[in-house]
């Protein structure tokens, strides 16, 4: 039987009057890659936000495995500290090289001696390839580079889950390839993804399943080639290849490349 | 006779320097942590921090410097020096408050956020993340800063204790020769301004994080 990671009950988040999230549910299995695609401003940043505990929904339970993690009284950074999250704009610290960044988790927050932290950071950077950077800071880093050591970031602090908030957003088209690289073979290696993501070629192959959202509810989810190609709603179908025409042209690019 | 009144007026130095290290340290801890509690704090810190920081930079320092020297002077007993020194201080935090506000305010929310993410407690994030980054952003407007209270800590004078402007005025007095006197006060103040600054520049340049 499958473990189950996460778990999203019926999940409302208003803001400033808005309805955000309007009721989602979402269960997100162990090993699993759910993609989570949608218009902008349908709140799937919010989603995984909320599932992260950064932001604190109006309604609705969530579950880290099996332990409600909406009750009161959860230990947030606790909490926080078992979901790893890359966002959009990569968040890196500044004031710390690579391998700081990916060591401060484990000595600040997990406790670890700084030779181990070393180590141990030294082998995600490594996991991303950039083992040579480790001593550079992100200024000195090019967009697809500070991307990897996010990942690498999350990774070493052993997440029971990464999600990641439209990560390849912010790059240029030259640099998306690198990171998807890097989360393709995470997703291979069995960690547990959940991925907001405009990159229909990453979602076609990689996705274990595929969640639509709009206007905050799930309009459909199900296997890729399901959404693809036998949609129930003629809503997904519409979207899918319109975002499919939109992204495609680099991918084909990259496709040429190779 | 031009050695004899250089070599008085400099006695002061050592006291000016003293004002100056003992009230720039206060206005730091105290400035930083009001801007934390402006920052961070809650409704009710953060108000009051605004409040304090208002109300000090709206009054001239000399005026404050009486004010807090008699309220000090009438609760504790402490020689006129270490009283108008924490005055300065005091004077001084609320001015480093708005510097340390800034600061913080520029190293983002972002940065919060992904200390937040990787299971930081607020007060980790603000002290491993935050802080690191604000206390470099700080270093020109503070070297400004502190060139301002050393420079301020001629007003000590008026409480009566000897530093460079006292000692020139008692020069000027004595001699006749104001011009010289005040000449050779303005010249000290000038040099330790501007070697004050230059450490600064160096600290600065030596904690600069690398970029492309």
């Amino acid at each position: 039987m499958t473990k189950t990671i996460i778990k999203v009950e019926n999940l409302f988040k208003q803001y400033g009057g808005q309805d955000v999230l309007k009721g989602i549910s979402l269960t997100v299995n162990e090993g699993e890659t759910v993609v989570i695609i949608g218009p902008s401003g349908t709140g799937k940043s919010t989603l995984l936000r909320c599932i992260n505990l950064l932001t604190k929904a109006d309604r609705g339970r969530i579950w880290l495995d099996d332990r409600e993690i909406t009750l009161p009284g959860v230990d947030e950074d606790e909490v926080r500290s078992h979901i790893g999250m890359v966002f959009q704009d990569f968040l890196l610290f500044n004031h710390l090289t690579a391998l700081g960044n990916v060591m401060i988790g484990l000595t600040k927050v997990l406790g670890m001696s700084h030779d181990k932290a070393k180590s141990k950071a030294m082998a995600e950077l490594a996991r991303v390839g950039l083992a040579d950077n480790a001593d550079q800071y992100p200024g000195q880093l090019s967009g697809g580079q500070k991307q990897r050591v996010a990942i690498a970031r999350a990774l070493a602090m052993d997440p029971r889950v990464i999600l990641f908030d439209e990560p390849t957003s912010a790059l240029d088209p030259e640099l998306i390839g690198e990171v998807l690289e890097v989360m393709r073979k995470l997703a291979y290696d069995g960690m547990t993804m959940v991925v907001v993501t405009h990159e229909m070629g990453f979602a076609r192959e990689v996705a274990d399943r595929i969640v639509f959202i709009e206007k905050g509810s799930v309009v459909e989810e199900g296997p890729p080639v399901d959404l693809f190609y036998r949609p129930k709603v003629e809503r997904t179908r519409e979207f899918l290849w319109k975002l499919t025409e939109l992204y495609g042209k680099h991918e084909r690019k990259q496709a040429d490349g190779n | 006779m031009l050695f004899e009144i250089v070599k008085f007026i400099l006695g002061g130095t050592a006291v000016t320097l003293g004002v100056t290290s003992v009230a720039l340290p206060i206005g730091f801890v105290l400035g930083l942590l009001f801007s934390l509690a402006r920052v961070y704090g809650g409704q009710l810190l953060s108000r009051f921090a605004a409040l304090y920081s208002v109300v000090m930079r709206g009054v001239p320092p000399i005026v404050l410097l009486f004010i807090l020297y008699f309220i000090i002077a009438g609760t504790v007993q402490l020689p006129p020096f270490l009283a108008g020194s924490l005055s300065l201080g005091i004077i001084s935090s609320a001015y480093q408050l708005e510097i340390f506000r800034g600061a913080v305010l520029s190293v983002g929310s972002g940065q919060v956020m992904a200390a937040r993410a990787i299971g930081m407690s607020r007060l980790k994030a603000i002290r491993y993340i935050v802080l690191p980054q604000a206390l470099r952003l700080a270093i020109p407007p503070w070297s400004n800063e502190a060139s301002t209270v050393l420079k301020d800590s001629s007003l000590v004078y008026a409480l009566g204790v000897p530093e460079i402007l006292r000692r020139a005025q008692f020069m000027s007095a004595s001699t006749y020769r104001p011009f010289l006197a005040f000449g050779i006060a303005a010249a000290i103040y000038f040099l330790l301004t501007f070697f004050t600054n230059r450490l600064l520049d160096l600290v600065e340049y030596r904690t600069r994080i690398p970029a492309n």
